[in-house]
């Protein structure tokens, strides 16, 4: 039942084209000239800017996974992570979930909205409900990660 | 990212996902299901794999803190029919029974209901239990799903030595018979409206033949939740009819395993195979109550020379409620004292939707289990501050007349 459900049209469609940030970011890239969000098959996703900095996150499908979000845990500015590394938690009342880091780099801002307002991530989790921003040490691993399409694919399973 | 519940070990999300990873992961038998598993599924159901069954974790109408409150301020219906209904017939039905768990079910009034242990040798505990004395030919018993297999085994071998020096007792499983939970503060008038009944005479913990728009049930005043409410044994046939109508009732809604579990953890019991298992004496529980008193002082049960010594006295462990800083503690996360030595471990936690604090049972030495002691809990490396609190964490609403 549940897997019919993630496969309904309107969680994808959510999941994959939140037709608004799109918009959104398309309009930034334009100025900037490259830039994408990336996902990585454990629903972590990284958007990187034009000074090579990822702001990273967990997707709408992982969200919604876990349910009501009423704890995450934030990052400490100034900290080295390696790609594959736990960067973050984030708590629903049943769960558990260690978030990892999409990349390697240096922590250089987290979202501490989600200290007051953890459910940030249920309502907006590619956007208001970001975690950190990374200021990434090899954009090489960026190629390893999958893009748009390879993740609905991902999550079409 | 990866999920931790307390209904499996550590999968991806991925696999919280997919109800065939829940199969896979418990054994290679298709997992077994209730009654009201279409009904389950027909109502957006996530069917997770539970000690071998198929069942619900959650409904798409309800998140589990929205189902979580929803029962705590209207009422909620649960399936739990994977439990193990039992009735034990015979003259020698007490006699046996009394040798296997530490309740004093001789002086139980015809009608009542006790929350029970089976102990075994060592003094640990089997399993919980409740046991009512349906009427004056048999008892009627029910034990968790997840230790069905073992308890009657345990059972069954102990039968048979009994029977063989001449006891009159049996044991029948009621494998006909479905059991769903109807829990919070509505339920009172759900049932009472649909039976036409009034049950203000209807004691907690208590239990008794009713008729609900022509189906007949045997339902019992108590719960899992803490709050007021029954357990309805109702016929397989019956069961997706007379869940239909409490569903109709607006004030009541479906909940799964996820609400179940917090909403029991914020009332201070315990789930066993979390908070109790088989080395863990009814002392060291904190069940040492449910040992009656003519049982502490004639034994007869087993592990009775272990236990009842520790009655009073200090024991090894204790187990404690605690509220935490910081982020929730679940099972399994270390316990310190205010010197950084450990001392225990949780054996349940979550946030609590009601108090908006975590809330967590754990084992800790003795001396650590004092109300108001300051400990330190570890969550993924970083020490966070713990305080022993008194369960429950929220008032329990039982019926009392």
């Amino acid at each position: 039942m549940f897997r019919r459900a993630l496969t309904s049209t309107s969680i994808l469609s959510r999941a994959v084209a939140p037709a608004r940030s799109v918009q959104r970011t398309a309009g930034i890239l334009s100025l900037r000239g490259y830039a994408t969000r990336k996902y990585t098959p454990e629903h972590e996703w990284v958007s990187v800017d034009g000074q090579g900095v990822g702001t990273i996150g967990i997707t709408d499908y992982a969200a919604k996974a876990l349910g009501d979000v009423v704890f995450v845990e934030i990052p400490t500015v100034g900290t080295a992570i390696e790609a594959k590394e736990q960067v973050s938690a984030v708590e629903s009342v049943k769960a558990a979930s260690d978030v990892y880091a999409p990349i390697s780099g240096e922590v250089v801002e987290v979202n501490d909205a989600l200290g007051n307002e953890p459910s940030l991530i249920n309502s907006s989790p590619f956007d208001k409900g970001w975690i950190a921003k990374i200021k990434i040490s090899d954009k090489g691993q960026l190629n390893a990660l999958m893009d748009e399409a390879a993740y609905a694919d991902h999550i079409k399973e | 990212m990866t999920v931790r519940t307390a209904f499996r070990g550590c999968v991806s999300v991925r696999k919280l996902l997919s109800q065939r990873a829940f199969a896979s992961a418990a054994s290679s038998q298709p997992l077994q299901r209730t009654a009201l598993y279409d009904l389950h599924v027909k109502n957006g159901g996530k069917m997770v794999e539970f000690a071998g069954w198929d069942m619900p974790v959650q409904y798409s109408g309800l998140g589990v803190l929205a189902s979580h409150m929803w029962t705590r301020e209207k009422a909620s219906l649960f399936d739990v029919s994977h439990m193990l209904q039992t009735r034990w017939v015979g003259k020698d039905r007490t006699k046996f029974i009394e040798s296997l768990v530490v309740a004093d079910v001789q002086a139980l009034p015809v009608g009542s209901s006790t929350l029970s242990l089976f102990t075994n040798e060592n003094g640990g505990i089997i399993d919980d239990t409740v046991i009512n004395k349906q009427d004056d030919k048999g008892l009627y018993v029910v034990s968790n799903a997840g230790c069905a297999e073992k308890d009657l085994a345990h059972i069954r071998s102990h039968l048979q030595t009994f029977q063989n020096k001449g006891g009159d007792v049996d044991v029948q499983i009621l494998d006909d018979v479905s059991l769903v939970a109807l829990q919070g503060p509505s339920a009172a008038k759900v049932v009472s409206g649909l039976a036409g009944i009034d049950l203000r005479d209807f004691g907690f913990m208590t239990a008794r033949h009713m008729n609900i728009k022509e189906i007949d049930v045997y339902i019992s005043r108590c719960g899992y939740t803490g709050e007021d409410g029954f357990e309805i044994s109702v016929p397989h046939k019956d069961v997706v009819k007379l869940t239909e109508l409490f569903l109709d009732h607006p004030d009541v809604e479906l909940a799964g395993l996820g609400a179940r579990d917090s909403l029991r953890l914020e009332a201070g019991l315990c789930l066993y195979g979390h908070d109790l298992d088989d080395t863990v004496t009814p002392v060291e529980g904190g069940l040492t109550w449910t040992i009656g008193k003519r049982r502490r002082e004639e034994g007869g049960f087993l592990g009775a020379e272990k236990i009842i010594p520790q009655i009073g006295k200090a024991v090894p462990r204790r187990r404690v409620g605690l509220v935490v800083e910081g982020a929730p503690a679940r099972e399994g996360a270390e316990i310190l004292n205010a010197d950084g030595e450990t001392i225990g471990k949780v054996t349940s936690g979550c946030p609590s939707p009601v108090l908006k604090k975590n809330i967590a049972m754990g084992l800790v030495k003795n001396g650590f289990h004092k109300q108001g002691t300051e400990l330190q809990v570890k969550v993924r490396n970083r020490l966070q501050k713990a305080t022993i609190t008194k369960m429950p964490f929220v008032a329990q609403q039982y019926y009392r007349g």
